[in-house]
């Protein structure tokens, strides 16, 4: 059995499972934001059982419209606070207390080698950069899962990516994943799990592997998956709250396909607007003026991406004409970015730091575009209207590339822009 | 379960943040996300949508994140049903676990025109297309789903389950 088909077999106390088959396996761990919990909460008060099936597998987070920008979103925060109260769920992570759900679930230990996960938001599938198996699902099924513990799944099939060879400098694990979702297609892994290997792949850090997971979804996928290895356990380490069972792909693993990818020949890639899957080497929309750049998100807003991000913006200044975003993933990033002098850097660059949120990521309560702007972001999804105007446009790249563009006032392919 | 309707066509890819733009998620009341159901493709959609129609789009409906708020603004908007050649994950479940009828139909998308009669028979995983006179196949739905589905939703269907017994 290859590493989804273990997970999901032992999660449903089964030996074997199979592709097609649907299981209903028990939750390690069950984690809902503000804007997806409480419609969960209120659905679960419908179904009549008093108490959660289980109060210390349950992650509350305020993500997305933090700090409260209306009392709507206000009331969404208090709606969290009352449940955790009433249920003594212990993880709550407030406001100014985590950061970005996604970021939050790693970071703290929550998700864990071995584990299955369910979350009500759809970049769950990050925490396959950790060998779990993590998937989205939606308000009223959390509500199921909260009372119950268990949910019911059909065993997917697997698409493996494999990736061999080394990255050029600024080239990185995002390029990776825009590069394998142009391959694939936006629909391309639809119902499959899709799993990572190769020797790259071992190289990558935890935080660039959760940035391949975390785009998966971006191609359909019920989930995206990495094998944990020393680097892994290294990570979770000091950080796992409870005991863990990892679990690994056969050698004579089973696969739908498998794409090899090299990664000796990749250069930076750029998704263009409207779709995730259009994407194209940043060379050839080279030039493209933008007027936001924005570094953040559950998909590149972690203390790497930073640190690449000021590198390059070290002692320079942002393009006259270019507003910068930088949000970091966590209070734990924020603070780390701020010992090591990234934020200073952000800073006297133009940039404007923000407190940890989703918020310019899903055009929820900041960082909006107006009709007719470009964006170049460093996040996940590029849909009409996704960051504000219907009308604006977003190009979705690295880190690297955000920056070296923000320096540029447009799209910019940072190795030849940074290596002038 | 047999629904009629009249069609509304969409395209491939239809994603979850044009079904329900993120600026109107912090509400949780679903006349109010009805009022903008699709509002990022086809502002006029809860007009025609007004009075029941059967959505029908093409590969990868409701692509994008896991907002259930998506299939609650189409389902308060009027629609009974959606048909597509394939659906996203989340979408699908969403879409069940509130009682909106969905069905995949590989090929629907080039079988019906905006404005055809449509009858879906969920039981059976067929479609009427009453306007061209043609019968088309659908994927029949699991009878645990068909049964989640006839009791209008997961909550419902749970209560029905398990009747207070886990207390």
């Amino acid at each position: 059995m290859n590493i989804a088909e273990k997970i999901l077999a032992r999660a449903s106390g089964r030996e074997e499972v199979k592709p097609g088959e649907i299981v209903q396996p028990k939750v390690d761990m069950a984690m809902v934001n503000e804007i997806t919990g409480p419609l969960a909460i209120q659905a679960f008060k419908k179904i009549g059982v008093p108490k959660v099936w289980d109060n210390s597998r349950i992650v509350l987070i305020q993500d997305h419209q933090v700090p409260a920008d209306t009392v709507k979103s206000a009331e969404l925060h208090r709606i969290m606070r009352q449940f955790a109260e009433e249920q003594e769920i212990k993880f709550l992570y407030d406001v100014g207390l985590g950061g970005v759900c996604h970021q939050i679930m790693v970071e703290k230990g929550h998700a864990l080698p071995g584990d299955l996960i369910v979350g009500a938001d759809s970049h769950t599938c990050t925490y396959g950069a950790l060998g779990a198996f993590a998937t989205g699902i939606g308000s009223t099924e959390m509500a199921a899962v909260f009372a119950m513990g268990e949910i019911w799944l059909r065993v997917p099939s697997t698409i493996r990516i494999n990736a061999t060879g080394s990255f050029k400098k600024h080239v990185t694990p995002k390029d990776l994943i825009l590069y394998v979702i142009g391959k694939i297609g936006a629909a391309g892994a639809t119902y499959k799990a899709v799993e990572f290997t190769g020797s790259t792949i071992s190289h990558i850090s935890i935080s660039g592997r959760m940035t391949l997971c975390n785009m998966t979804v971006e191609m359909g996928a019920k989930t995206g998956l990495i094998n944990p290895d020393e680097e892994t356990f290294n990570y979770v380490k000091s950080r796992a709250r409870r005991p863990f069972r990892a679990l690994k792909s056969d050698p004579d693993a089973k696969y739908e396909k498998t794409l090899e990818v090299d990664v000796d020949r990749l250069e930076p890639q750029i998704a263009c607007p409207h779709s995730v899957d259009n994407v194209k080497p940043v060379k050839s929309v080279e030039g493209t003026e933008i007027n936001q750049a924005f570094l953040g998100s559950c998909t590149n807003g972690r203390l790497e991406d930073l640190k690449a991000a000021a590198e390059i913006l070290k002692g320079k200044k942002i393009s006259r004409g270019v507003r910068m975003i930088v949000t970091p993933a966590s209070q734990e990033v924020y603070l780390q970015a701020l010992k090591n002098g990234f934020l200073e850097i952000f800073v006297k660059a133009g940039a404007l730091v923000t407190n940890p949120t989703c918020g310019a990521c899903f055009g929820g309560h900041m960082g909006l575009l107006a009709p007719g702007e470009v964006c170049v972001s460093s996040s996940n999804r590029n849909f009409v209207g996704r960051m504000g105007s219907p009308e604006a446009e977003i190009y979705l790249a690295s880190p690297v590339t955000v920056a070296a563009s923000a320096l540029a006032g447009k799209i910019v392919d940072p190795v030849a822009y940074l290596e002038e | 379960m047999e629904i009629s309707g009249k069609a509304v066509i969409f395209g491939d890819d239809v994603n979850t943040d044009v079904i329900i733009p993120s600026k109107y998620l912090t509400s949780l009341d679903p006349e109010e996300l009805a009022k903008h159901a699709m509002e990022g493709i086809d502002p006029n959609f809860a007009e025609k949508a007004k009075g029941g129609v059967i959505l029908v789009a093409g590969k990868n409906f409701g692509c994008g994140s896991s907002r259930e708020q998506a299939p609650i603004a189409l389902k308060y908007a009027g629609v009974k049903c959606v048909l597509a050649d394939f659906f996203a994950r989340i979408f699908y479940r969403n879409a069940i676990n509130i009682g909106l009828p969905v069905l995949e139909s590989p090929g629907v998308s080039k079988e019906v025109d905006e404005g055809d009669m449509l009858t879906v028979d969920l039981e059976e995983g067929k479609i009427v297309n009453a306007t061209k006179n043609k019968v088309i196949d659908a994927l029949r739905l699991p009878d645990f789903i068909l049964e989640i589905l006839k009791d209008e939703g997961l909550i419902n269907h749970l209560k029905k389950k398990i009747g207070g017994k886990r207390s």
